[in-house]
């Protein structure tokens, strides 16, 4: 907004787009994460090479270990950017979908036995399946909030009680064992590559969703949506129907991170598998600078968002911080959000930014 | 008129959900068979974990019409839902009410009206605050007991030092306490050091990401002692992505509980060194003590302490995996 008006002044400018720019808070907090771990213990980012047990070599260390562990999060917060910039709501089903995906996953790869020898399927059929299982979950939400106009957080509530449940009464209850090292690739390594593959699903994602902003005006409408419903259908954009198809986008991502999380373990935990996993996809949208009520938003940001919990929660494991004071921690991340994010502080900021910057002008001009 | 419609579909998916939980709820086994013995049995929710889910099997498998029982049964994980239901089966005339309360607290009054309609009462898996008088049995697990077996099983094993990771579960839940307490004290005794003690609340990914930080940060350590089966699995998923050797004769001896079937597979294949049992079949003792009760004998111990096995990888058979898995 203000851009054109600061181009003149040089590095002023400069700092102060960049203070402006949305991305510029998920920054600020990885480089406060990255100078802490700095001082505390340096070797927080070496990487070194290992053997695994199945004698490949492979890459670790913390900052390997936050870029295998961050991809479900940056995967979801991708699906989360979406709904929340159309529906100017949250999604807060999306551990419970995750159950459900992940063992419709299993129940086609086992059949009918829960601890199979050989995969009664193909892995791909397995995705595929679970995939549309997911998307059905985000078409069902779609429909309540797009349709039905209910508040994005109740309708989704409903799949947030539920979702568990039916996940494990898909695979009645018993708990399926998969022993084909194949399955477990996804969460792990692929035979011969040093890095972990959660890895380069997670990029593979962001480029699809790069390419499809890039290519195709959902990201516009999307936003467009978000800014003024009724405006955007006097423009002939259908918004019921862009809000339906961010639900199902992000039953699409959700699907992966099933994937994911069960090839992890080769295995599933209905009542916690991605427990909480929805409040973290929520923060890293809030820490992306995106505004929870919808309308504009940065994709990337909100990616950068997730990998920043993520190195939150490795840098309070690697200090040994007891796990169960984490969301202790990430509280005072939302709390300090909120707080920049208020008006009274926001006038504030930029009575500041002018300031330094006819300061700076005026040495220029001297 | 949308909020019409709303309104009416909100309306049908309540009915359809209580319909459907309806079906789970209350389903009376069995026909009316004069010398049918009617148990009501209150549940926690199977889907909670794999132990309720073979309790609850067990359960049923159990009390049936073959077995000379009418049995009905209920499942919440909330102690009010539970209540109602202790009310229903009551106002139902059942003989025997057979619990597992999700609270500890509140059951005094429900309990008092079971006694005064003559229902006996007996708890299984969690104990109760009320008076004992008015149970006439409780069959419980003794999370402690279990603990100190596993710590003692690791203590005979004479390594030269234990450095031990401790993934605990849920904080709070009796399993945790129980499980925590015999390591710490082997701690504070000086027989053990531990690396890392952190909850991993019961799931298997955040106990793998604790390990794979105690990996990264190049501490050394050998044993893995996770208070359940899918946090021991979590973890050993991290050992085997760093290439750490794990079970029987290897760097890290893995440690779980619950005796999951998998679990006991692991440790057939000596992937991993011990699994502490937590009994999940009451079924049998609880059918003791109706018997005892119906022919008129009297209970000697009013809390029965299950007996729970801690097996080793180098003695486990095929036989006690299909046993003793669940």
């Amino acid at each position: 907004m203000q851009k054109n008006t600061t181009k003149k002044s040089g590095i002023g400018s400069v700092l102060g787009g960049l203070v402006r720019n949305q991305i510029f808070i998920p920054i600020a907090a990885l480089l406060l994460l990255v100078l802490f771990n700095l001082i505390v213990d340096p070797t927080f980012f070496n990487i070194s090479v290992d053997v695994n047990s199945d004698g490949y070599r492979i890459l670790s260390g913390p900052i390997v270990t936050v870029l295998n562990f961050g991809s479900e999060l940056a995967i979801l917060a991708i699906g989360m950017t979406l709904v929340t910039a159309a529906s100017g709501g949250q999604d807060i089903s999306v551990g419970a979908t995750i159950a459900i995906a992940g063992s419709v996953m299993l129940r086609v790869l086992c059949g009918t036995n829960s601890r199979p020898d050989t995969l009664q399927a193909p892995i791909i059929v397995a995705f595929l399946v679970g995939c549309l299982a997911a998307m059905l979950a985000g078409a069902f939400n779609g429909v309540l909030v797009a349709y039905f106009k209910i508040q994005p957080m109740v309708a989704t509530l409903i799949l947030f009680t539920a979702g568990r449940s039916i996940a494990a009464w898909v695979n009645n209850n018993e708990l399926p064992v998969i022993s084909d090292p194949k399955f477990a690739y996804f969460g792990g390594f692929l035979p011969g590559i040093p890095i972990p593959t959660p890895i380069f699903i997670a990029l593979g994602c962001m480029i699809i969703i790069a390419l499809v902003l890039r290519f195709t005006t959902l990201g516009l409408y999307t936003q467009a949506v978000g800014i003024n419903e009724s405006s955007s259908r006097l423009n002939g954009l259908n918004p019921a129907f862009i809000k339906f198809l961010t639900f199902v986008i992000l039953g699409v991502c959700v699907a992966v991170v099933g994937l994911i999380k069960v090839s992890r373990i080769s295995s599933i935990n209905y009542s916690v598998v991605a427990k909480d996993i929805e409040m973290d996809a929520i923060l890293a949208v809030a820490l992306g600078g995106n505004a929870l009520s919808g309308g504009k938003f940065n994709m990337w940001a909100s990616i950068l968002g997730a990998y920043v919990i993520q190195f939150l929660t490795t840098t309070l494991y690697k200090c040994n911080v007891r796990s169960d004071a984490l969301p202790a921690y990430k509280a005072v991340v939302v709390i300090i959000l909120v707080v920049i994010s208020t008006p009274a502080v926001r006038t504030w900021f930029s009575k500041v930014g002018k300031s330094l910057k006819s300061k700076l002008q005026t040495k220029e001009v001297a | 008129m949308k909020k019409k419609v709303l309104a009416v579909f909100m309306a049908a998916a309540m009915v359809l959900g209580i319909a459907a939980c309806g079906g789970n709820s209350a389903e009376p086994a069995g026909g009316k068979g004069g010398d049918l013995i009617k148990v009501g049995i209150i549940n926690n929710d199977p889907n909670e974990s794999g132990y309720r889910t073979a309790n609850d099997k067990s359960m049923k498998e159990m009390f049936t019409k073959e077995n000379g029982y009418e049995a009905s049964f209920a499942y919440s994980l909330k102690n009010d839902e539970q209540i109602n239901a202790a009310q229903k089966f009551i106002t139902d005339g059942v003989d025997y009410l057979l619990l597992s309360a999700a609270d500890t607290a509140g059951w005094d009054g429900v309990l008092k009206d079971a006694k005064d309609a003559g229902i006996k009462v007996i708890l299984f898996d969690r104990t109760i605050d009320a008076d004992p008088s008015l149970y006439e049995a409780s069959i419980v697990s003794d999370m402690a007991a279990e603990g100190q077996q596993a710590v003692d099983w690791l203590l005979a094993q004479g390594l030269s030092e234990y450095n031990v990771i401790h993934i605990q579960g849920a904080m709070g839940s009796a399993a945790q306490i129980g499980r925590t307490g015999a390591l710490d004290a082997a701690k504070n005794d000086g027989k053990v050091n531990i690396v890392t003690q952190q909850t991993a609340t019961w799931n298997a990914e955040n106990a793998q990401q604790i390990v794979q930080s105690v990996i990264d940060a190049k501490t050394p350590f050998n044993v893995i002692y996770a208070e359940n089966d899918d946090m021991a699995k979590g973890a050993v998923a991290a050992l085997d992505a760093a290439g750490i050797s794990h079970g029987v004769g290897k760097d890290v001896v893995v440690m779980g509980f619950d005796c999951n079937k998998w679990a006991l597979e692991e440790l057939l294949k000596k992937n991993w060194n011990y699994d502490g049992q937590c009994n999940p079949f009451q079924a049998s003792y609880i059918d003791d003590i109706i018997k005892k009760l119906e022919k008129g004998e009297s209970i000697s111990e009013k809390t029965i302490i299950m007996q729970e096995k801690g097996f080793d990888a180098n003695t486990i058979t095929q036989e006690d995996v299909d046993k003793y898995g669940i």
